[in-house]
């Protein structure tokens, strides 16, 4: 199954020490001429979705019928997630990086006997840049990549990340064998403290601190200590460390090992949502593979120091995302967080000292050991170091994965890198943070992306889900919206969550059918103050977040609902008529047809007319009309 | 001992009390719905929340489950307090209408009505989960438990069926702050009300 | 009958008798099942350790556990940020609409259960309807009409094939 056990004769290659790493790495490339052409397909979720099994199948058949296997090596080579999800499926062909996007099974052959037998381009393949027209050969040409800086995601879309052969070639597990060989504990928690590394789960914590606290916690408490990888990424809209798992499992589990050897922790875990079973399977062959090769279990690298981690498969609740919920998972209960004012560092899973560190934090550690703090420190700013992995989603023309050093401007990365909102407008806002954030409005785009201004703004840097909206979404609607998901999502267990998060929604409910005041809205400050304040966990004092950013940006949009009854960006359903305009309808009678409630009559070839009254504002109409000729208003 | 103050009033606590123990210890008031000595508190119906003030720096804590330590400024009637309070009871007495226990305590806090919508008139548990924590580390049967998550969330045995672990102590029903145990041990136990009420007493 | 239980014998014992092995127990059983019944829930009770409230507890807790049986295919519209500016809702309603089922339950022949989720991470696809185990991208009500049609096409095949056994 694996290439490694064929390729490496892995009962050969059980790994004693950092030289014997370097030898295998050798060993593996000395095997492989980097300049033989290399077929590469992304199987991310998105292009997954979009087919690209089927793709790189037809390649693989193309590639046999045209009986020059031996030739490319290894074949086909499938990758996790690339980034250009829009785009997808994505085939590349390496060295060189050639692009192909949009690909089907149909192209297969033309692109075997073309670019691999020929080396011209197919050109209808190629991507075509929508502002400067122009088409782009090379991946590294585009600008979606091009502007991007990607240090955690660098093996990604490179690597089989099945393969631990691959990630080894790629330097994989040397950071670990690093700080085995030459760098003591303490000497390891001193480098992340240096990088300035700060939590990419949310709330921005010094991981270099949190790794302190945890020591001393254990000079007092002693062990059994625990390391926790929390992969429950839940914010709607964010999939940044389900492509990590997905397509770099290595990093995480080197990260991992190399904070139980700082902690001195013989056993962890990673808590994984269940939505993400590829990210879950990944992981579990790359444990697999790590312990074949004495990079995981018993004495790793013939060093003395033993750990293992297990998987827990998240069951559905997005509450387990928050620390001491996770904790009480894993321990077999319902997520219900803790209430203690005790630190996880000193008091985590089984009351134990843990450390709990989201997916990307971890795959940060391996790069900070390897290159050393100061290298880290040059990426980013001064208080937030490093890059940061954003999910671009939305109204945004470039849908799918960056990767930016800390600090750049919002516009860079919605406008350049992302290529703006569809149909060239600005956009109204892009919400970052998820449901425990708030929203950037477009007059400031030029906010840095870093931890402290995205909070000084009112939003916060949360997991990094960035989802763009447009002058076609509605601010009450999208708080509306969070609210439902996180009265959903909550536990239930404190009051203020779970009976205010529902009143805070009934209120915008109000809003969204036109009815409310000035009062209601004031009303709606308190209680999101009060919710805020006397809520038990995270998800409860954050859930505000979102109705009071669009609050201190879109007053004016609310009160447009409250006191004029109209929803200007034409969502709120109550608030909107559906009509068609006569001179558009061409009579083609497809919305006749679709309309589930038959409220839209006409002759055929005639302009069409709908009953506003029977009317149930579902949309399908205009989501069906070719000619544009069903108006909202 | 530990000493701090509560309302700008010296106090003194022993190790490991928490500021509510400290605050009855004093006699100074702090409402409680979900608290009984009996059990650990578990900070789910938040009416205890206390104002910590650090200079220009606050922050809301729930005393049940707040462990004192020396020097810290504690403060029960603040502005935040009250609007915390404030709400919890308003929205308390459009979910549990029919709680006069609640009723009451509201009033005593200068809550005498809402304005919400009253979604279900006859109810009046509020799910603090008070007797499902009793019946585990008092009695140790768990034979109720809280179940569901969310606005779902509802004391119950398990498949919301009588079940025969229940020994029908009563200790839910008596330390049931809103009433409701009444009729909910009547489903746990299967049992008609008038039996059940005997039992408790 | 005596069969199945010793099917669930078998996935409990794959575990330590231990709390912290309960929802992997459970998962397992639901994986295999379908859901999880009054029975199946008592023998993971006993064999982990725990009251049966815990079990209870925990399978209305988490939302991917069932404890009813489930339709033939399961219908998830995802409702995560991205889905829901592109219309992940209208899907919904109008899912409901023709199936005749509300989210989160199963229709009455046992064919679909529609459910909502609240972000698969698919979010350049949106919005997303995962039909079993397939995603689903740039979804409509009509084109998953369409998509359920091939379905019950292959339902009625199987019965077919199946029917003369």
């Amino acid at each position: 199954m694996s290439n490694v056990s064929e390729a490496l004769k892995i009962e050969d290659w059980r790994l004693t020490s950092a030289e014997d790493l370097k030898a295998l790495q050798k060993q593996i490339l000395s095997g492989r001429d980097p300049n033989r052409p290399e077929i590469v397909v992304c199987h991310g979720t998105g292009c997954l979705a979009n087919g690209s099994e089927k793709v790189s199948d037809a390649l693989r058949t193309a590639l046999a019928d045209a009986g020059i296997e031996a030739k490319v090596m290894p074949g086909i080579k499938t990758t996790g997630c690339q980034g250009f999800c829009s785009r997808g499926p994505l085939v590349l062909i390496r060295p060189g990086g050639l692009f192909y996007q949009r690909v089907k099974p149909k192209d297969a052959t033309e692109i075997i006997e073309k670019t691999l037998l020929k080396g011209e381009p197919v050109k209808r393949l190629l991507y075509k840049d929508p502002a400067s027209g122009d088409t782009i050969l090379n991946e590294q040409d585009i600008p979606f990549y091009k502007l991007q800086e990607r240090v955690v995601l660098h093996n990604i879309g490179k690597i089989d990340p099945t393969d631990i052969a691959d990630t080894i070639a790629a330097g994989g597990y040397q950071a670990l064998a690093k700080a085995l060989a030459g760098m003591t504990a303490e000497q390891v928690v001193e480098h992340i403290e240096q990088s300035g590394l700060r939590g990419r789960g949310g709330a921005g914590f010094p991981t270099g601190r949190k790794w302190r606290s945890a020591l001393k916690a254990i000079e007092t408490k002693g062990r059994p200590v625990y390391v926790v990888v929390n992969g429950d990424e839940g914010d709607p809209g964010a999939f940044m460390d389900r492509t990590i798992m997905e397509g770099d499992p290595h990093a995480v589990l080197e990260g991992l090992i190399l904070g139980a050897y700082a902690l001195g922790a013989e056993k962890g875990y990673m808590y994984v949502r269940a939505e993400y079973p590829l990210a879950i399977k990944h992981l579990e062959v790359a444990m697999v593979q790590a312990r074949e090769l004495g990079l995981l279990g018993e004495n790793i690298l013939n060093s003395g120091f033993s750990f293992d981690v297990r998987i827990n498969r998240g069951a559905g609740a997005f509450v387990c995302g928050e620390s001491t919920a996770l904790f009480t998972s894993i321990e077999g209960k319902p997520g219900n967080p803790r209430p203690k004012y005790v630190r996880s560092v000193e008091e985590g899973l089984w009351g134990r000292p843990t450390i709990l560190n989201n997916v990307e934090t971890w795959a940060n550690i391996p790069l900070i050991i390897g290159k050393g703090p100061d290298w880290y420190k040059k990426l980013g700013v001064p208080h937030s170091t490093g890059t940061k992995v954003f999910s671009l989603v939305g109204k945004v023309n470039n849908v799918g994965l960056v990767e930016v050093p800390m600090g750049v401007p919002v516009s860079a990365i919605v406008e350049d890198i992302g290529g703006g909102v569809p149909g060239g407008q600005p956009f109204k806002a892009v919400q970052t943070g998820g449901p425990s954030g708030g929203c950037i409005p477009y007059s400031l785009k030029d906010t840095a992306v870093d931890f402290d201004s995205l909070t000084k703004a009112g939003s916060m840097m949360g997991s990094g889900a960035m989802i763009v909206m447009d002058e076609g979404d509605c601010v009450v609607d999208v708080g509306r919206y969070f609210l439902r998901f996180l009265e959903e999502e909550s536990c239930g267990k404190c009051l203020p969550c779970r009976l205010g998060l529902s009143r805070m929604r009934e209120i915008l409910d109000n809003f969204s059918r036109g009815r409310g005041s000035e009062q209601d809205i004031e009303d709606l400050i308190s209680l999101a103050q009060a919710v805020q304040d006397g809520a038990l966990c995270a998800l409860g004092s954050s859930a505000p977040n979102p109705v009071l950013t669009t609050l201190r940006y879109f007053k004016d949009e609310y009160l447009a609902h409250v006191n004029n009854q109209t929803c200007p960006a034409g969502v709120c359903k109550e608030l909107i008529t559906y009509t068609i305009d006569p001179g558009l309808c061409t009579g083609c009678t497809s919305c006749a047809r679709q309309c589930p409630n038959n409220c839209i009559s006409g002759r055929k070839k005639e302009p069409h007319t709908i009953d506003t009254d029977q009317c149930i504002r579902c949309g399908i109409c205009r989501e069906t009309c070719k000619f544009d000729a069903v108006r909202v208003s | 001992m530990i000493d701090f103050t509560i309302n700008n009033q010296k106090v003194s606590a022993q190790p490991g009390w928490t500021v509510l123990e400290t605050a009855r210890y004093y006699g100074i008031d702090i409402p409680t719905l979900c608290y009984h000595e009996s059990v650990k508190p578990s900070g789910a119906c938040r009416l205890c929340m206390v104002e910590l003030k650090e200079g220009d720096w606050s922050k809301l804590v729930a005393s049940c489950i707040y462990p004192v330590q020396e020097g810290i400024d504690v403060h029960t009637e603040t502005e935040r307090v009250n609007n915390v309070r404030r709400w919890i009871f308003e929205m308390l007495l459009a979910t549990c209408p029919a709680s006069e226990e609640i009723r009451e305590m509201a009033a005593r806090y200068g809550v005498v009505s809402t304005q919400m919508p009253v979604h279900d008139p006859d109810q009046n548990c509020m799910v603090c989960g008070l007797c499902a924590r009793v019946c585990e580390e008092v009695v140790g049967l768990s034979a109720i438990a809280v179940m569901d998550r969310g606005v779902h969330k509802k004391i119950g045995s398990p498949f919301l069926r009588p079940t025969d672990v229940c020994v029908a102590c009563g200790c839910c029903v008596s330390v049931c702050p809103t009433g409701a145990m009444q009729s909910i041990f009547d489903t746990v136990r299967g049992k008609p009300a008038m039996e059940m009420t005997q039992l408790a007493v | 009958m005596s069969q199945s239980v010793e099917t669930l014998d078998e996935i409990v014992e794959r575990y330590p008798g231990q709390p912290e092995y309960l929802i992997f127990m459970l998962q397992d059983i639901q994986s295999t099942y379908g859901y999880i019944s009054e029975d199946s829930m008592k023998v993971v009770c006993d064999y982990s350790g725990v009251p049966l409230t815990q079990g209870y507890s925990v399978a209305t807790f988490y939302q991917s556990f069932r404890l009813d049986p489930r339709g033939e295919h399961e219908v998830r519209v995802c409702l995560g940020t991205a889905c829901h500016l592109k219309g992940g809702q209208r899907i919904v309603e109008e899912v409901e609409r023709r199936l005749n089922v509300a989210a989160g339950g199963t229709t009455e022949d046992l064919r679909y259960t529609l459910s909502t989720v609240n972000c698969v991470g698919a979010c350049a696809l949106a919005p997303v309807v995962v039909v079993d185990e397939e995603y689903l991208s740039n979804m409509t009500a009509k084109k998953l009409e369409k998509h359920l049609k091939t379905l019950d096409y292959d339902l009625e095949n199987e019965t077919k094939e199946h029917g003369h056994v």
